[in-house]
């Protein structure tokens, strides 16, 4: 779906929000469409995309890995290599410069893990601006690196008390201050998600991931990889490497966190266990009640914690052109170890939930057949939280 | 017609202007709402504004915020709901709008939602959080059933305000403040600017309910004043409800309602 006019994937998006906010998201879309194809504006970010950002970043052939599994070839996207060490950055530089087109001065932006708030506030202070962040409570402690990252940054971090004080509770938050300072704020959300434009914006300025697999996949193997996989929660990182792919015959497969089961209910896998509903701004899957509350979700990873999905995917899965699994806590600790011991590699415990449903597809295919994993973000700021786990499963 | 249509008619007669007042059902429990909506009543209140509680409520400030997390632990339930609004139904035929989020009524059906609801002696609706661009369903559900109140903002450009006046029924809602619910700011001359201009604009085709951040007899008069044909206060009342012990809930909600209700009384 190129350019969704009224918003919409099929019966999925739109723009559920209140009055006030509809002239800012009238000024943004018709900014957006300005600008994406404004020569300058692509030079530019094109600039600070290579130059700061580090882009294009290498496909790896992760060969130990792969032998180990004795199947197929897994090729990692290296996103983890972006300054920032995540993918982030490719959405807060493009959206960072079009506020700045915008003539805004006060950048807002939301964040689970932290990443995205550190790639806002990286953005921020490259071009000038200043950012607030709002993260939830819950995430400031178990993501704290990040909260003082943010800080040294220069940005401000709210901690958001309400709710489940997560994700989807600092994207209210977010949501209070724009209405709040509609005139003078510009809000940087983060992921898929939202009301359009947002996620066809964050699509477009994440496609750079697939359109870079693409190119060079064409160099090593001359074709499209056989499968591709990248994990979801909002589904910023999955909807940028599959965009460009959806069109090809390579199998595409978006990784839920399946926290403690899906039968547990802690965990964050909406396009799995979800149904239809309407929550920040968008129609799409959600996990709720029967009577249509959001519940709370569970994820060994910050980054997935998140009730609902990018209105996009809800879109490909009910065509069936995505496949959408799901890896529990203990499968995404086992990837997450046989990486960094094969490769060397730390990967975010996000990107982790992609590792693991490779080594799947990778035991089960062909050694002629080429998988490419998107390596969302590095690990480091997991680390504490993996000790703690593996302290704590010891002992039990 | 419709209540709440009846309602205005009445007032117009009257030479009055409406109270609109809101409450969170359940907060801090059902008891304390049929005492409160007996208070309101007793008080002058015009129409009630129920709020339902939603996990996620993005337009509303603390207070509410607060409420509906109360509410929601309390094990405030659509069915129990209903129940609650029959109950209130035995004793007053005071017009009931609904206070929630699309979401509620998505999950439902938008029909079979607007049909229970309507049973249970519901007059309309407000969701803060539904554009006109998304409305189609909903209207076509609501239709010859409950009245779908609409929102907008001084933002709102003329022609918006055009389309949404043409498919809100019952009342307009203005929205006084950039900002969220029960956050006090001040009364704002681009407020008192909104309300003149959209009250040109309507031609008095629809009445103009201004809301979010009214709390004081101060604020409804100089709304009342600037030409607004209903005020809605909420977050005030769950303020007072908050700090009111059960037994004296049903006399201080209504002398507070009383306190504001004397200043939609226009002079003869």
């Amino acid at each position: 779906m190129k350019y969704p006019k009224n918003g919409r994937f099929g019966e999925f998006g739109g723009k559920y929000i209140p009055e006030t906010l509809v002239p800012a998201i009238e000024e943004l879309e018709k900014n957006y469409l300005k600008f994406k194809n404004d020569k300058n504006f692509k030079k530019e970010l094109d600039y600070y995309l290579r130059v700061y950002a580090g882009r294009p970043t290498p496909l790896y052939y992760a060969k130990n890995l792969s032998e180990k599994l004795g199947g197929s070839k897994i090729y990692l996207k290296r996103e983890d290599l972006l300054h920032g060490g995540a993918h982030k950055i490719n959405n807060t530089l493009g959206q960072a410069l079009l506020a700045k087109k915008m003539n805004k001065k006060r950048i807002i932006a939301e964040t689970g893990a932290g990443q995205h708030g550190v790639a806002t506030a990286m953005a921020c202070a490259a071009l000038g601006m200043k950012a607030e962040v709002y993260m939830g409570y819950k995430d400031t402690i178990r993501q704290k690196l990040n909260v003082f990252r943010m800080d040294l940054l220069g940005a401000k971090v709210h901690p958001v008390k309400s709710g489940s004080k997560t994700l989807k509770d600092a994207i209210n938050e977010a949501i209070r201050d724009w209405i709040t300072n509609v005139e003078t704020t510009y809000y940087l959300l983060g992921s898929a998600v939202g009301p359009h434009p947002y996620p066809v914006m964050v699509r477009d300025f994440q496609s750079i991931i697939g359109q870079e697999i693409k190119i060079q996949m064409k160099k090593i193997n001359n074709k499209v990889p056989d499968s591709v996989i990248a994990c979801v929660g909002g589904g910023s990182n999955a909807i940028g490497t599959f965009y460009p792919l959806v069109n090809t015959n390579a199998e595409i497969i978006g990784v839920e966190a399946a926290g403690h089961g899906l039968k547990s209910k802690l965990h964050s896998a909406t396009l799995s266990a979800g149904s239809k509903g309407v929550l920040h701004g968008m129609m799409t899957y959600l996990l709720q009640d029967e009577e249509g509350q959001i519940t709370e979700t569970h994820s060994i990873s910050a980054g997935l914690d998140y009730p609902g999905v990018g209105p996009e995917h809800s879109y490909y899965k009910d065509t069936k052109r995505i496949k959408y699994h799901s890896a529990t806590d203990v499968e995404v600790i086992d990837a997450f170890l046989m990486l960094t011991r094969t490769e060397g590699i730390i990967p975010a415990l996000e990107s982790a939930h992609a590792i693991a449903e490779a080594v799947k597809v990778a035991r089960k295919g062909k050694k002629s057949e080429s998988i490419v994993v998107t390596l969302s973000g590095r690990g480091d700021k997991d680390v504490e939280e993996v000790q703690n786990y593996l302290n704590k499963n010891v002992k039990d | 017609m419709s209540k709440i249509k009846e309602k205005f008619a009445e007032l117009e007669r009257k030479n009055q202007k409406a109270l609109i007042s809101y409450i969170m059902v359940g907060f801090p429990d059902e008891r304390a709402t049929i005492s409160t909506v007996r208070g309101l009543v007793k008080g002058g209140a015009d129409i009630i504004e129920l709020g339902f509680p939603f996990s996620d409520p993005l337009a509303d400030g603390p207070v509410i915020q607060n409420a509906s997390t109360i509410s929601l632990e309390k094990g405030t339930r659509i069915n129990k709901f209903f129940t609650l609004v029959k109950k209130i139904r035995k004793e007053t035929d005071i017009p009931i709008v609904l206070m929630t989020y699309t979401n509620i009524l998505y999950h439902k059906g938008y029909s079979k939602f607007i049909r229970d609801a309507k049973k249970a002696g519901i007059d309309g609706f407000i969701l803060p959080d539904m554009s006109i661009e998304e409305s189609k369903e909903y209207i076509k559900a609501a239709k010859n059933n409950t009245d779908t109140i609409f929102l907008i903002s001084p933002n709102t450009t003329k022609k918006r305000i055009e389309k949404i006046s043409k498919i809100s029924t019952g009342f307009l809602y203005l929205v006084a403040v950039f900002g969220t619910t029960g956050v006090k700011t001040g009364i704002k001359n681009y407020t008192l600017k909104a309300i003149r201009e959209v009250k040109k604009q309507t031609k008095g085709k629809i009445p103009i309910g201004v809301g979010f951040g009214v709390s004081t007899s101060e604020d409804v008069k100089k709304y009342i004043s600037a030409g607004a044909d209903a005020v809605i206060v909420g977050s005030a009342y769950l303020k007072l409800i908050e700090k009111t012990p059960q037994d004296k809930l049903e006399s201080r909600i209504a002398s507070f309602t009383k306190s504001l209700k004397k200043h939609t009384i226009l002079k003869q």
